[in-house]
């Protein structure tokens, strides 16, 4: 990148100024005796070329659109078509959602983001008994089709795109997205979103497995063979890195953990007999914006090179589509305070320009209250307009990763690649990402850190506005947004009512084939399929699955 | 010489919330501070928290809810609890509980409620200074 004359000339007056600046610094120290970031990487007083004299431009950048992707999976980013704004959403019955969703897309919010309530989301009915207490409270409460053509009523399937955290259960929401569609006249080409899919990471970090890893890779890779064929615009996964930050890990542990996951799914799909230019253009991937703005901004370019590289190198994918990183990004749910909320509209804002200057394919914003509950619904307009200040007014849109080049940055997206790489060697040693799960090694690396991150902030070396500093007394917020505990009395009603009308004996016989499928190898989704439209529930179908694959039995890492 | 007994605290996750990076980082803190801590793991039911703290005999149950069905599943426990005539272990309780509901959980026997941006080092000394035998 540079000349060695002008290298020389740089290093002579850096160390001059470092000789100048001992005697200064002896009378006043900086503020900190070392200043590192969340991943433990020392950063260093100033950035020159000197850093990145080696630097080989086309190898690790290239141009926007092109391998590496470092600067950004499409050619022009924001100049052409700005992020899509996703605010994750759902509580309650599928009328109240469906409100809040005809609420957000009349605000200019440009895809939906489903989140279903914690029964749903295991595979359990409303009127499950592990479901009391928590029905309708995290999200939308689906039992059946019936739940989720009400979820959809009056929003056009063929014009929005619709991202659904749902894992373990993803196929059965998927069918049933698609048995919606078809009510709507939409074929499954036409349908575009996402379902997370990302079983690892649940066992890893968020906790809502059912099967254990054997049989839901299946499951995943037969989701992969379905889509590819049936709904080509469909993301068949988001790869997750986004709860494992929330569980408290590093930025280089996320990206790390994340795309050893990734790589776990590859591996599975190739085995199952898929060509990897077929399934890999599909693959979506997911992060967190924490705090670090720098840190995350470099994070996130780091993320996409080293994935072009494991795609390219690894499993010699041809299509560079399938090299491509394409993710979302959510603001750090785990960064918001409960103490003076309102500064955590500055966080997020801060934290949502980092994912667009790090260049997400989509955002969601959290909203100010969310330490205390599900956010209302002024909460999640501020939170929307944050988004659309940063695109609409800051002028960061106007250029493609207009903080390349910079020293810093390139240095540390090269030293949070390095890091991740080391750790992904380390995973590949104790035989791939779902053996070092059942090792307890992510769990117990994720852990540490967020012992560590805590003890910082008790001891006072990182300062939380409003809560180890600059405190206040304040008053309790009002107002918040509560689920009603009759939602599940309501659901409870319509599951009898359901079951009551739709043909019992048709449902009992594709529950028979779909345990008779899973025994077998042939592609789940079709079967699946079939058991939605004749108004099979999510309990009823996932227990046909569990009376085949049994449940997942987690590894204790706390303690001796 | 007779050595103290250590306090022996569960710490548990009712319901179906996976999130356990709070509870983690309080059964490190405990454990760094001198306790014994048996941790549940995620889903366990009340019957299955009792259960246990009868079975580990412990001091304390320390449970984290961030899904909102603390209004259910506290009041619940506290009532098994009770059905078992366990009356002398300190029951307290953290995660994503709303102000408004800490005095009803308090009328149901969960001693303290401690919310987002707590001091580990304050749940430890609240243990140590309210342990009830």
């Amino acid at each position: 990148m540079f000349n060695g004359k002008k290298i020389g000339e740089i290093e002579e007056a850096r160390r001059k100024w470092s000789d100048n600046l001992e005697p200064k610094l002896a009378k006043r120290p900086e503020r900190k005796a070392h200043f590192v970031n969340t991943s433990g990487i020392p950063i260093k007083r100033v950035y020159t070329p000197l850093e990145i004299a080696d630097f080989d431009y086309m190898r690790e950048l290239g141009l926007p659109g092109e391998y590496p992707f470092t600067r950004g999976v499409q050619d022009t980013m924001y100049r052409g078509r700005l992020w899509t704004m996703r605010q994750y959403a759902g509580f309650g019955t599928a009328e109240d959602t469906n409100r809040r969703y005809r609420f957000l897309l009349e605000q200019g919010q440009t895809g939906l983001s489903v989140a279903f309530d914690l029964p749903t989301q295991i595979g359990y009915d409303s009127d499950h008994p592990l479901a009391q207490g928590e029905v309708g409270k995290v999200g939308v409460a689906i039992d059946s089709l019936r739940d989720m053509e009400i979820l959809f009523d009056q929003i056009p399937l063929k014009k929005v795109s619709t991202s659904m955290t749902i894992n373990a259960p993803a196929a059965v929401l998927l069918a049933m997205y698609i048995a919606v569609a078809e009510k709507q006249d939409v074929l499954p080409k036409e349908l575009r979103g996402t379902i997370q899919n990302d079983i690892l990471k649940e066992y890893s970090a968020r906790g809502t497995y059912i099967f254990p890893p054997k049989p839901s890779m299946r499951i995943i890779t037969d989701i992969f063979s379905f889509c590819s064929r049936e709904i080509p615009q469909w993301n068949t996964i988001s790869i997750s890195g986004y709860h494992i930050r929330e569980a408290g890990s590093t930025a280089v542990q996320e990206v790390a953990f994340t795309l050893a996951d990734g790589i776990a799914y590859v591996e599975a799909a190739i085995s199952a007999g898929l060509d990897v230019d077929e399934f890999a253009p599909r693959l979506s991937f997911f992060f967190n914006a924490h705090l670090d703005f720098l840190e995350e901004i470099a994070k996130f370019r780091a993320a996409r090179r080293l994935w072009a590289k494991i795609m390219r190198d690894r499993f010699k994918a041809k299509d560079p589509r399938s090299m491509m990183m394409r993710f979302h990004t959510q603001t750090a749910g785990c960064t918001l305070a409960a103490q003076q909320p309102k500064n955590n509209i500055v966080r997020v804002a801060f934290q949502a320009l980092s994912a667009v200057l790090g260049g997400t394919q989509s955002l969601h914003t959290n909203s100010m209250d969310e330490a205390f509950c599900l956010p209302s619904e002024e909460a999640v307009q501020i939170a929307l307009r944050t988004q659309q200040l940063i695109a609409y007014e800051s002028g960061v849109t106007d250029t493609v990763d207009p903080l390349g080049g910079s020293y810093y940055i390139e240095e540390l997206t090269r030293e949070i690649f390095d890091g991740a790489q080391d750790y992904i060697d380390k995973i590949d040693e104790l035989g791939g990402a779902a053996s070092a799960i059942e090792k307890g090694f992510i769990q117990r690396e994720i852990q540490e850190s967020a012992y560590r991150y805590q003890r910082e902030i008790e001891k006072g070396e990182r300062v939380v506005v409003g809560v180890n500093k600059f405190q206040v007394a304040e008053e309790p917020l009002r107002d918040l947004l509560r689920v009603d505990p009759a939602v599940r009395i309501s659901q409870i009603e319509e599951l009898k009512t359901l079951k009551s009308e739709r043909g019992n004996g048709r449902v009992k016989g594709i529950l028979g084939e779909l345990r008779k499928a899973a025994q077998g190898n042939d592609n789940l989704m079709p079967v699946i399929l079939d058991a939605v439209r004749a108004y099979a529930t999510l309990g009823e179908i996932c227990d046909a699955l569990r009376d085949v694959f049994g449940e997942y039995q987690p590894v204790s890492t706390v303690g001796g | 010489m007779a050595t103290k007994r250590k306090i022996r605290v569960l710490a548990a996750k009712p319901g179906l919330d996976g999130h356990d990076r709070g509870i983690k980082v309080i059964a490190n803190a405990l454990m760094d501070a001198g306790m014994e801590v048996i941790y549940t793991g995620l889903r366990q039911t009340p019957e299955q928290i009792v259960e246990a703290a009868i079975q580990e005999d412990v001091d304390v149950i320390a449970l984290s809810i961030l899904s909102g069905a603390h209004d259910f599943l506290f009041p619940r426990i506290m009532d098994l609890l009770g059905e078992k005539g366990v009356d002398d272990v300190l029951v307290i309780g953290g995660g994503i509980i709303p102000d408004e509901d800490i005095p009803s959980l308090k009328e149901r026997g969960v001693a303290e409620i401690f919310g987002p941006g707590t001091r580990t080092d304050d749940i430890v000394s609240y243990i140590e200074n309210n342990l009830r035998r």
